[in-house]
């Protein structure tokens, strides 16, 4: 289920997508575990490091959005050699989130999202985040658009 | 129902999504969704979820990208209607 990573675009200090879980047409479920070392928690907030809730919903977008998103345009059958095109990227176009708890650095959270439609190149998705002890850490609704994102 | 009867069901289909709420009052067929009522792009999909739902018709792809201003939508809208899938 991990094989659809390959085909995120991101690198290094913003990929925030360690493990996916579950994966149909449907919806997606995966995990990531914040980086204690992660370029944002030496100033937010100095001697006390929280992460922003920008980085939160970036983690939920990444994997509740993009990840179903890639899955979604390879039909559910990833194919030898399929790349992401190297002139498009995904966009996120809307966000509504309510934040419930902090997430700390070495927090390790699970993002389950489900898909309310995908039409005309846009997915729109309720995607929420929970923490290792299950509880609610942030919730909202996420859109966006990927554009030839795959050439075969 | 004609072009004027389907107009005032778009305004409403509308008025959620723009930022000018006042050039909404005012609507004409050559009102572009875009550069005129500065809807997001990405949010002329909703709004084509939505016209759906309310005339209960389905637009396809093709139909949809003749959808850019108030004319295209109702021209879609009033052949949708009138000739049932």
């Amino acid at each position: 289920m991990n094989d659809i990573l390959k085909y995120l675009p991101y690198k290094s200090s913003f990929l925030f997508v360690d493990n996916i879980t579950a994966l149909d047409e449907n919806g997606v479920t995966g995990n990531h575990t914040l980086k204690p070392d992660a370029f944002f928690y030496e100033d937010h907030f100095p001697d006390n490091p929280v992460t922003p809730g920008v980085i939160i919903t970036e983690v939920m977008a990444q994997i509740g959005l993009v990840v179903l998103g890639i899955y979604l345009m390879l039909d559910g059958k990833p194919h030898e050699g399929a790349v992401m095109h190297a002139d498009s990227f995904p966009l996120l176009t809307s966000t509504n989130v309510d934040f419930f708890k902090m997430v700390l650095p070495g927090e390790k959270v699970t993002v389950n999202s489900k898909k309310q439609y995908f039409r005309f190149g846009k997915l729109k998705c309720l995607v929420e985040m929970h923490n290792a002890d299950g509880d609610l850490v942030a919730k909202g609704v996420f859109s966006g658009i990927i554009k030839n994102a795959v050439k075969l | 129902m004609d072009r004027k009867e389907i107009l005032i069901e778009l305004k409403k289909v509308l008025t959620p999504y723009t930022e000018n709420k006042e050039m909404l009052d005012g609507i004409n067929e050559q009102t572009d969704l875009i550069k005129d009522l500065k809807i997001n792009s990405a949010n002329l999909v909703d709004i084509i979820i939505d016209a759906e739902a309310q005339y209960n018709i389905e637009i396809d792809f093709d139909a949809a990208e003749k959808m850019y201003n108030v004319g295209n939508c109702i021209d879609v809208i009033s052949e949708k209607i009138n000739k049932p899938a």
